[in-house]
């Protein structure tokens, strides 16, 4: 009894030191003293949470068993912490800068804010937590016992009452007075985490006392405890490779997604470079609490009694050997271990529950009409602490319902297989943006049903699942046999379970990610979560000061203008009570700016620009595309506009162009009538006038008769022709010409040609040259014939030369026949040269009589046989090359 | 005394054609073709009149007026304009270049005639 009463007020003292420390804690950190308590030893010491009873009963019962596979737990930690260092950087920054409160929460916000997803997370981490809890207070029950069974009235009163259930509401009461004593906005609790701090540091000391007790108290040093190690079953142990990989997968996976861990890793975190420390101050951490384990476990082992439970060997090898103080050291590292962990579990777990469950069932209750905050704070922790009753309250019920005999590594296990399912969608969600909600929720309810129901059922006997239903399945379904699924016989229960929850979960979370489409607010949270390292800094705290306010007046001036500017901010700091122009940079004040600002820049601009100013506040990813935003729609209406200028000039430009075009049309055509009426009025003159005299008849001679007759004649003919003319030009300009293709000799072109202008008869002599001339050609023989013609005749009007001569030269360049015509007169004068192919242009100073027509006619006709004419300059008289086409058959002759 | 005429034209046919009529109405009938000189042969010849085509080889007719026009000898020498192109642009720059008669190609040889009688008897 004596001994019973000393434990029990050892642990009495021992919770109101914890209490006392987390106390001066917050009071420390309150007064914002508590910068030693922003170490980060403080925060490695924290995450020792992960060591529970489990670690620090359990993992010598576990080595008693099983061997060294207890040192999986540790390991799957230590990869995490050494080797995925980055990754919990990444979901401690999103943690902080999205204001993350929990794994529910986390996952949650990252999903689009899916509040059915936050209830999901939520129940199954309460269900996965329970045998946890339960197993910390089997642990701390069984080192009452333990202490208990050499005291006979203790015995009785361990029998009597039920030592579970005082610890449960003991444990209860204490993390209600220690987690909800106040509301923090960032659900941070300075004083709970240096108590478990304080405990983690006893706990560690308790274990390796008993270590070194045992090594060198009973085993007699290092060499010799070696060679018992060897001689035990322990030393006999083999590694069951599949095992091994899966139990360090899932530890490492549950310490990611534990609620407790998620607690001190994230939400308790004050700064990120404090992982750079934990990073390996944990994994020593660890080391050093696995470091006895397999001594502690051998010498339990050879000195108790067959049939003790090693799972109390911490506490029962000192008992057997009389060292009372010793175990008591050790009764309270296990003590430490399991409240550490039961504050912590319940304080994340009533957090989740709360918020995710209890409040928004109360807003909608009460439609949010909560009288005001305070109203709304009360409701907020007393849900707070009904949660922490309820969490342990179902521990206590798991703890009884599953009898209490199980390996507290086995429960613990169970928990971790549970909890691992949250982390497709947890690391999904931070590292790929295609992961979406339906997929999430699909990858958490399969993964949570094979687990409840291959791992979690099975575990509490016969009472859940019936030995029918484990040997042939439900409604004897063979392949929904719990620990066979799908056929798989054989294997491991837990790998079993592990396995198949896991890999489906996954799988479901990925195919259904791929074939859903996000909300714009899942994208939006995704594309935060996935690359908030290029979004955020650091955040630090916000610590305003006059500085400041100048930086947010000279801003403010810029975008309100000054007078403005200077009003309002001289208003502001009258309304807090100062004289000038910087009032302090109140949230309140802030608000006010931002307001007045987003008048003039809209309200993200406006809110990006104080936050840039007050240089803590990071510009959010939601702030950034807000501003863009709005840029986007400031660009577009003013590139509408823009454009809308643009088209206008464009269309004046057109339309300026089409007038200019209009205007030369006209110019030219009134001067084209003019120059045919021109060209028609002069014959009509000669033939009017002459035809009158001869109608008159007054004064003629029989001469002048003949004379004046062939004159009227000569200018008819003349008319006709310059009619023939125009209206051949009309119809070759406007394509309409229908051409006669044939086949025939070039010469024979050349020689009808030269026959037609009748150069027989005039002083011109036509010389032809060229070998080519031979040539065979597709194409209308008589049009080209009317080229050559005019040339001809060109030659013969215009050739001022004493003994006029024409050179027709034929050459064949390439694909194409070049005839060039060429006489030893004076030629056309450079000026000239563009011009001789305008219609109605004559060389001045020539007596001729064409229109002035029959180059131009000449050149369209060239045009429509696929060749060209041009003026050949430099040949020493004037000179046209006609170049045309070649057929595509040589004469055959 | 018969009258002198000086007709400025650059086709042969008609100056043949007014050259009988005005001679056959009993005129002296001089010619020239080219629109370079016609001002200095004007001058040389001093005519009672000048006929005055507009589109010669070299230079045009409303040129050639103007500049007679400018000169003392010839500023009020009658001068008979005549045109192929018979649009009321043409009767404007020819009044304007100070033509005494403005008469359109083809014409009747009674009106040229009666143009020219009007034109000396002022």
């Amino acid at each position: 009894m004596a001994t019973l009463n000393i434990l029990i007020a050892v642990c009495l003292a021992y919770v109101a030191m914890l209490f006392a420390v987390a106390f001066m804690a917050e009071r420390a950190a309150l007064r914002g003293r508590g910068n030693w308590l922003r170490s980060p030893w403080i925060y490695t010491l924290s995450l020792s949470i992960y060591c529970t009873a489990w670690t620090f009963y359990g993992a010598v019962g576990y080595a008693a068993r099983s061997g060294l596979e207890f040192l999986t737990i540790y390991l799957g930690p230590t990869l995490v912490m050494v080797g995925w260092w980055w990754a919990l950087r990444k979901m401690v920054r999103i943690g902080r800068t999205q204001r993350i409160t929990s794994v529910a929460d986390l996952i949650s916000s990252r999903y689009g804010k899916s509040g059915v997803l936050a209830v999901c997370v939520t129940l199954l981490a309460v269900v996965g937590i329970t045998p946890y809890i339960s197993l910390q207070l089997q642990s701390v029950t069984l080192s009452f016992s333990s202490f208990a069974v050499s005291d006979v009235e203790g015995a009785e009163l361990i029998a009597t009452y039920d030592t579970a259930l005082w610890v449960a509401v003991g444990l209860a009461l204490f993390t209600i007075l220690f987690g909800t004593r106040n509301l923090d906005a960032n659900e941070r609790h300075h004083g709970v985490v240096m108590a478990i701090a304080v405990e983690a540091v006893v706990k560690l000391f308790a274990l390796i006392a008993v270590g070194v007790f045992v090594v060198w108290g009973l085993a007699g040093g290092i060499g010799p405890m070696m060679e018992r190690i060897e001689a035990s079953q322990i030393g006999q142990w083999q590694v069951d490779g599949g095992r091994w990989v899966g139990l360090t997968l899932l530890s490492a996976a549950a310490f990611l997604t534990l609620p407790r861990m998620f607690q001190v890793l994230v939400v308790e975190n004050e700064d990120e470079g404090h992982l750079r420390t934990a990073a390996w101050a944990f994994p020593t951490y660890l080391m050093l609490m696995s470091l006895f384990v397999v001594p502690i476990a051998v010498m339990g082992l050879e000195l108790m009694p067959p049939g003790s439970n090693p799972d109390q060997f911490v506490l029962t090898v000192p008992l057997s050997q009389g060292r009372d103080g010793l175990a008591m050291l050790s009764f309270l590292g296990g003590f430490s271990s399991a409240t550490s962990m039961v504050i912590v579990a319940a304080i994340a777990l009533a957090t989740m529950v709360s918020n995710h469950i209890v409040m928004p069932i109360f807003l909608r209750l009460t439609q949010g009409g909560a009288s005001g905050p305070s109203d709304v704070r009360h409701v907020v922790i007393l849900a707070r602490r009904l949660s922490i009753g309820v969490v342990l309250a179902l521990g206590y019920l798991y703890y009884k319902v599953s009898g209490g005999g199980t390996a507290l590594a086995a429960i613990g296990l169970v928990s971790f297989a549970g909890l691992a399912q949250l982390l497709p969608a947890m690391i999904g969600g931070i590292f790929w943006r295609g992961a979406t909600r339906n997929g999430a929720l699909a990858g958490l309810l399969i993964g949570f049903a094979i687990w409840a129901w291959s791992l979690l059922l099975p575990q509490f006997g016969g009472g859940a699942l019936s030995p029918a239903v484990m040997e042939q399945g439900p409604w004897g379904i063979a392949w929904l046999r719990p620990e066979a699924m799908f056929g798989i016989e054989g294997v491991d229960p837990l790998l079993h379970a592990a396995l198949w929850s896991l890999s489906l979960n996954a799988i479901v979370f990925v195919v259904v990610s791929l074939i859903s489409f996000p909300s714009p607010l899942e994208r939006l949270q995704g594309a935060q979560f996935v690359n908030i390292f290029e979004h955020s800094s650091n955040p630090q705290s916000w610590s305003g000061g006059i500085a400041q306010s100048e930086d947010l007046m000279i801003m403010a001036q810029r975008i309100l203008g000054p007078a403005e500017a200077q009003s309002f901010f001289q208003t502001e700091a009258a309304r807090q009570g100062l004289a000038g122009y910087l009032p302090e940079p109140t949230p309140d004040f802030l608000a006010r700016l931002e307001r007045e600002l987003s008048g003039a820049v809209g309200g993200a601009t406006a809110h990006a620009m104080v936050a840039q100013i007050m240089g803590a506040a990071t510009v959010s990813v939601e702030d950034l595309l807000a501003v863009a935003d709005e840029t986007a729609q400031m660009m577009e209406y003013s590139s509408q506009l823009e454009a809308k200028s643009s088209e206008l000039t464009r269309t004046a430009r057109q339309l300026r162009a089409a007038n200019e075009k209009l205007t030369q049309l006209s110019v030219q055509k009134d001067a084209f009538l003019s120059q045919i009426s021109h060209e028609l009025r002069t014959p009509m003159t000669s033939i009017r006038a002459f035809s009158e005299i001869l109608r008159d008849a007054e004064g003629l001679q029989s001469k002048d008769l003949t004379r004046y007759a062939s004159i009227i004649h000569a200018e008819a003919i003349r008319l006709t022709r310059l009619l023939d003319d125009l209206l051949d030009l009309s119809v070759l300009e406007n394509g309409q010409v229908s051409l006669n293709i044939r086949e025939g000799l070039l010469s024979d072109v050349i020689s009808h040609s030269i026959a037609a202008t009748g150069t027989d008869m005039h002083a011109l002599r036509v010389r032809r040259v060229g070998p080519a001339s031979e040539v065979m050609l597709n194409t209308d023989l008589d049009r080209l014939a009317q080229v050559f013609i005019n040339l001809i005749a060109n030659a013969q009007k215009y050739c001022d030369a004493d003994r006029p001569e024409l050179t027709i030269e034929v050459n064949r360049r390439g694909g194409r026949i070049i005839v060039d015509f060429i006489d030893n007169g004076s030629g056309i004068p450079p000026e000239a040269q563009s011009m001789v192919f305008e219609k109605f242009y004559r060389v001045a100073d020539r007596q001729a009589g064409g229109a002035g027509l029959g180059l131009a006619i000449c050149r369209e006709i060239m045009a429509r046989l696929g060749g060209t004419l041009g003026y050949l300059p430099g040949q020493g008289g004037g000179a046209f090359r006609v170049s045309l086409p070649a057929a595509k058959r040589m004469a055959a002759r | 005394m018969s009258k002198r005429v000086l007709i400025i034209e650059d086709e042969p046919n008609i100056i043949e054609a007014i050259s009988f009529i005005l001679s056959r109405d009993g005129w002296h009938v001089d010619s020239h073709s080219n629109g370079h000189d016609a001002v200095s042969v004007v001058r040389a010849r001093a005519p009672d009149l000048v006929i005055l085509d507009v589109m010669l080889p070299g230079r045009s007719g409303y040129e050639i007026l103007t500049d007679l026009r400018a000169q003392p000898e010839t500023q009020d020498l009658p001068v008979l304009m005549l045109t192929a192109r018979g649009q009321a642009r043409d009767r404007e720059l020819a009044e304007r270049a100070g033509a005494s008669r403005f008469m359109t190609k083809p014409f009747s040889n009674a009106d040229v005639i009666e143009a020219l009688n009007a034109l000396v008897a002022r």
